[in-house]
């Protein structure tokens, strides 16, 4: 589904991303993760063509990024992304929210958007939220509306960026739970996290960077009981302790 | 389009000359305007700040009045009408004997109206400092009137060379505003030739060309003193 | 001092009150034309296409680099002379206007567009939006939301800016006032009563906006 090959990409003088291969198949989960600055949020922001890249080809659904004649709108409707502040627009209602990009780049009517709308927020458990405003909702709420805005488009593929990040502890499960759910309904997912538990329960690899370089790709379970390299022990060992 | 160009004329007698008065006497309304503006409005953004309830009025009022008047309006007031509602002996002064009484009365209402913004951009550029820095100056047994002198004007100003010398760049442009009590500045000038010469491009020209190139000029003597008082560490210092 | 006559400001009110109408449809027509060039200013300065940027940004800093008198006669003189015929002063005065308080509002617009996250602009990208389509449903709403108190703001200044098209004569509300005073010798009491009306008007419209600005940041 996605495929990494080569790919560099610098900020000005700086690379942050060196010579990373890797793919996503349909229907996996994969999760990223790594100490900070390693680049794992700058190598999913690369798949929906929000970040550049100077070298290298990535793909989605075997459409190049790179390629002068994607349709950069188009191939973003197919991805959905969730982003660590959940970027809800707060001058629109939640149901708002949901239907913005439907009916403006998928072109689907009103009535047809806002039906969607509501199955999704039924599913993300938030259908009597419909009409209030991100700013009237708890951070895990907006996190689960933002979930469903980006289920709105019916992606192929859903991008997490450090989706509980920025949450209370006490909401970090609401959010999971609900990715859960849509791993075991088949979506293919890329997720950049810190939640190990997650990684264990759902993930089918694991991508380790540090320093721009893609360190570790395997199995979730290989990853957890014995990892190549010993940036990838190490930083293990760090986190599994509490 | 019909018009006959001839750039000659900004060079020919006597316009050359008008051009290079009108400059002079631009300046010198704008320098000695702002050296009114500049000790009013620092003392009266000062006030404001205070804690003595009737300096802060004072401020408060002054700011509101001279704010919500048209600087236009406060010339006409300044040059026709404060004359007359003044005791009569002053009156006869003013209005007699006072040297360059249109110069004077430039610089008056042109400083007093700028004071008044000078004040404002003081007055926040002190807020913004936080009342951290303030509370532990007292901590150290400082006084009030102690804090303001040795901590918090000497930040402020530093916070307030960009919008300061926006103001200055300002009392440039509004010292335009002279001709209508009949100093004859730079845009006075410029109007004069037109009315003369009808060569109105060019001597418009020549104006917006010399405004420009002030402009530019103070922008960067700006960027220099910035440089040169950064305070290292500070947010927006770069440093 | 002496006679402080209000008569002469009650028997000439209607002349005035024409006058103030002319102010104020001059400071409606600009300001609006105003906002909606220095939106597409503040656009073109944001975007990264270089030359565009560069020119929105050269018309900004010279424009503000001027005095509106300036502007005033050079639309004055220039205005009729690119239409070939002699147009109303006030069409020239409006054009000068609206230009100039273009770069004003630009500059503003373009605080207020930056003030909005990026993140706000890339969430609607990553749902497949278009530049037009991000800027328009999700940026500029922000962006204006958070911008009205400043643009109104800077229409209380050029309220007061109109004042200048004494300089040709055109008849607003100070320049009509004026007509009476040399007219009627009655110099104090018509300039004091401009004084005194923009003050109010200026005031309240000042506190309007305060009030208004207190009641969004709910």
């Amino acid at each position: 589904m996605i495929t990494f090959e080569n790919v560099n990409k610098y900020y000005g003088d700086f690379q942050v991303l060196k010579d990373c291969s890797t793919h996503v198949n349909a229907k996996e989960v994969v999760v990223v993760c790594g100490p900070s600055g390693s680049g794992k949020s700058t190598l999913i922001k690369c798949v929906n063509g929000l970040e550049p890249f100077q070298s290298g080809k990535i793909t989605v659904n075997n459409v190049s990024l790179g390629d002068k004649n994607t349709d950069q709108n188009k191939l973003r409707a197919r991805i959905g992304m969730v982003f660590q502040n959940f970027e809800l627009f707060p001058h629109l209602s939640v149901v708002q929210n949901i239907c913005l990009a439907q009916e403006k780049v998928l072109n689907r009517s009103p009535s047809e958007s806002v039906e969607r709308a509501h199955a999704l927020l039924e599913r993300v458990g938030l259908l009597n939220q419909a009409e209030k405003f991100p700013s009237q909702l708890s951070g895990g709420q907006q996190q689960r509306v933002a979930i469903a805005r980006g289920l709105a488009m019916d992606p192929v593929v859903m991008l997490f960026d450090e989706p509980t990040s920025a949450l209370d502890p006490e909401m970090i499960n609401e959010v999971l739970d609900v990715m859960v759910q849509l791993a075991n309904d088949g979506m293919t997912m890329m997720v950049v996290t810190h939640e190990m538990g997650f990684a264990k329960r759902v993930a089918d690899r694991v991508i380790f960077m540090d320093e721009g370089h893609i360190v570790e790709d395997e199995k979730t379970d290989v990853f957890f009981s014995n990892p190549g390299s010993d940036r990838a022990k190490d930083f293990l060992s760090k986190i599994l302790n509490h | 389009m019909n018009y006959n160009w001839n750039w000659s004329i900004l060079v020919t007698e006597p316009y050359l000359g008008w051009l290079i008065a009108g400059l002079g006497w631009t300046i010198a309304v704008s320098i000695l305007a702002w050296i009114l503006a500049f000790s009013l409005g620092s003392l009266l953004g000062i006030m404001r700040t205070t804690s003595v309830p009737l300096l802060r009025g004072i401020g408060t009022v002054y700011v509101e009045i001279f704010r919500n008047i048209p600087l236009l309006v406060q010339f006409f007031l300044w040059y026709f009408v404060f004359p007359e509602v003044v005791p009569h002996d002053w009156g006869m002064w003013l209005k007699r004997e006072m040297p360059m009484p249109e110069f004077t009365t430039a610089i008056i209402a042109l400083g007093l109206y700028t004071a008044s913004r000078v004040c404002e951009q003081v007055r926040s550029g002190i807020e913004s400092i936080g009342v951290g820095q303030v509370s532990a100056a007292r901590a150290l047994g400082l006084t009030e009137w102690q804090a303001m002198r040795y901590i918090l004007v000497p930040v402020a100003y530093r916070r307030i060379i960009p919008p300061l010398t926006s103001e200055f760049l300002t009392i440039f442009k509004n010292s335009s505003l002279a001709l209508t009590i009949g100093v004859i500045e730079l845009t006075a000038v410029t109007r004069q030739i037109e009315e003369y010469t009808f060569q109105g491009f060019e001597a418009f020209t020549a104006a917006t060309v010399i405004y420009s190139l002030i402009t530019f000029m103070v922008m960067g003597i700006m960027r220099y003193i910035e440089k040169r008082s950064r305070v290292h560490g500070m947010l927006g210092s770069g440093g | 001092m002496g006679d402080f006559d209000f008569a002469v400001i009650i028997d000439n009110m209607p002349f005035l009150l024409k006058g103030m109408q002319t102010t104020l449809l001059l400071t409606a027509l600009a300001m609006v034309g105003g906002i909606v060039l220095g939106t597409l200013l503040a656009l073109a300065r944001i975007s990264s296409v270089k030359p565009l940027s560069f020119v929105a940004a050269s018309y900004i800093n010279f424009f503000r680099s001027l005095p509106l008198i300036l502007v005033i006669f050079w639309f004055y003189f220039l205005v009729p002379l690119v239409l070939g015929r002699p147009v109303g002063g006030f069409y020239s005065v409006l054009v000068a206007f609206t230009l100039f308080e273009a770069a004003y509002y630009a500059e503003i617009i373009r605080a207020g567009i930056t003030s909005v996250r990026a993140g706000q602009f890339q969430a609607a990208r990553a749902l497949g939006l278009s530049y037009g389509q991000s800027m328009r449903f999700v940026v500029l709403p922000q962006a204006f939301r958070a911008m009205i108190p400043v643009l109104l703001t800077q229409g209380i200044i050029l309220f007061q800016d109109t004042s200048l098209v004494y300089v040709v004569g055109l008849k607003d509300f100070l320049v009509s006032a004026e007509l009476i005073a040399n007219r009627d010798q009655r110099l104090i009491e018509m300039f004091t009563f401009v004084a005194i009306v923009y003050l109010i008007i200026s005031y309240s419209a000042s506190q309007g906006v305060r009030m208004l600005q207190r009641r969004m940041q709910r």
